[in-house]
């Protein structure tokens, strides 16, 4: 059964904190709930469906139920994926949709890794049991070295250069600078991204990004429901899932799991890359953009470094406008999962409602892409297709 | 996110334990399935190519490239995370030890040595030939 057509996002919310000592992680959640049931016109009694991922606390959806007080829900899913999960989300609350389990599922996620650092907590937790783990943790992998190894294998293999990595960067500070809420709002050059501090080789600071606390939430609901709301609707047209990993030993750093994820994701929706008008690609690293837009079909593979050059990416600018709200890099990566708010940016791109500055006109038609865990070794890639209701 | 390189105890399990044993002897094991012939890395009792059981331990070459690597300057000292395609055909994640870090190369031939890990076993690197 497809899931073209068969729902829609109705609410979303993005939580205003990027710094969140004053509140608890449950409360994140439960304020995310509230403003994303708010802008769809419903409540909470409303909601028969639930999803989150490993940032829930305790049992994921028992114990955020019993906390928000859901008390129709008939439908759970906690499934785990990394940043990706949100999107992963959006798939299986769409095909739960289509299939009559369900008229209205509420997805939240939220974190508060700089508080939980300012609080002396451990920053991320590591399953001893993984069964990667004893093999790979005694070298001393981190988030930002495995994505570097990707960005200087794409380097050895296309010529991929620093510069065009950092156009991405200067993307999406361009569009960060019309969102009060950004982390970091001031506009960069290709000379400040590669002039920034070397992280791990060839990742600079500013091919980095933030670390947020916050969080966002999505309600979904059937066409039924979504057509008796006042709010504008954005149809779900298509979604893909797909994971990556080292397959065995046989290690490919030049592609993502977007590779599979992707022309699902278009084939549900009976369009193709040059239909999407406004792309959410997740942004870790820039190395992560490169690697999806190819993946994706916007551009060949190994011609990506190209592709993001001279602005190509900016809103009013370029040919594929992407994260207009800042994205990963500049605006806000809560929790370190910056799936959920790509969603968030590509429903207010259909809507209109993206900041005048940088909205895209007619956007009819819009993608957003997740890339959970890590690039260079295992990850969960997710894909969706919105449209507006003419789509 | 911690930049350092953490310094964590070996985990020895069931399926770990024979490969820190061999490393600890100078020797790089790698897991072969016996039934399909394929070898597979990181080790696993069940083979990921064709789900037998009948997998074993070899001693591999000890020779390979890198495949990729990073440098992650801002641990003190910095150090080099990598991956090397051994000659039997699998990448596996590590370290480069004991060179010029800026010469270090994708392409590069590298050979496996071992560092003390304590408690009787030994860790994998590898250093340009």
């Amino acid at each position: 059964m497809g899931i073209n057509g068969k729902s829609y996002i109705v609410g979303i919310y993005e939580h205003p904190c990027r710094a969140a000592l004053d509140k608890t992680l449950p409360q994140l959640h439960a304020e995310i709930a509230k403003g994303a049931l708010a802008d769809a016109g419903l409540s909470k009694d409303d909601v028969d469906a639930y999803f989150c991922a490993g940032d829930a606390p305790g049992l994921g959806p028992i114990n955020m139920i019993e906390y928000m007080g859901l008390n129709n829900v008939r439908h759970m899913d906690s499934t785990e994926t990394g940043g990706s999960s949100y999107i992963v989300h959006v798939n299986h609350a769409a095909q739960a949709i289509a299939a009559g389990h369900c008229n209205v599922a509420l997805i939240t996620l939220a974190g508060r890794p700089v508080a939980d650092a300012k609080e002396g907590k451990p920053v991320r937790y590591y399953n001893q049991q993984a069964p990667d783990f004893p093999f790979e943790m005694p070298y001393g992998p981190n988030v930002t070295n495995m994505y570097a190894m990707c960005a200087m294998r794409h380097m050895h293999e296309y010529g991929t250069t620093s510069e065009q990595l950092a156009w991405i960067k200067v993307a999406a500070s361009h569009h960060a600078q019309h969102n009060e809420h950004a982390r970091l709002r001031d506009v960069v050059t290709v000379e400040d991204v590669i002039n920034s501090p070397m992280i791990a080789d060839p990742l600079h600071r500013l091919d980095c990004c933030v670390i947020t606390d916050g969080g966002g939430g999505i309600v979904m609901a059937s066409p039924a429901v979504a057509k008796s709301l006042k709010r504008s609707r954005v149809k779900v047209l298509g979604a893909g899932e797909a994971p990556k990993h080292l397959a065995a030993g046989q290690v490919d750093l030049t592609y993502s799991g977007a590779r599979w994820s992707g022309p699902k994701a278009f084939a549900e929706a009976g369009v193709t890359p040059a239909d999407i008008k406004y792309a959410s690609i997740y942004d870790s690293f820039t190395i992560t953009v490169l690697e999806t837009l190819e993946d994706l079909g916007f551009c060949k593979k190994g011609d990506g470094g190209k592709f993001v050059s001279d602005g190509n990416l900016i809103s009013g600018v370029g040919k594929l406008p992407f994260n207009t709200d800042g994205g990963g890099l500049c605006n806000n990566h809560p929790g370190n999962r910056g799936g959920m708010t790509k969603v968030l940016e590509a429903v207010r791109q259909v809507r209109g409602e993206a900041h005048p500055k940088v909205q895209v006109r007619n956007c009819d038609i819009a993608l957003a892409h997740g890339t959970g865990g890590l690039l260079g070794s295992r990850m969960g890639s997710a894909t969706v297709i919105l449209g507006n209701e003419d789509a | 996110m911690s930049t350092d390189q953490k310094k964590i105890d070996l985990v020895v399990n069931s399926e770990s334990k024979p490969y820190w044993e061999g490393a600890a002897r100078g020797q790089l094991l790698i897991r072969v399935c016996n039934a399909c012939g394929k070898a597979h890395y990181y080790p696993r009792t069940i083979c990921p190519h064709c789900f037998s059981e009948d997998t074993a331990f070899v001693e591999a070459s000890g020779n390979g490239v890198i495949y990729s690597y990073s440098v992650t300057r801002q641990a003190k000292p910095p150090y080099v995370i990598a991956y090397v395609e051994l000659d039997e055909g699998v990448s596996m994640l590590t370290n480069i030890v004991d060179c010029e870090i800026d010469k270090i190369r994708i392409g590069q031939k590298v050979r496996v040595k071992f560092t003390e890990a304590g408690e009787g076993y030994a860790l994998p690197v590898f250093t340009p030939v």
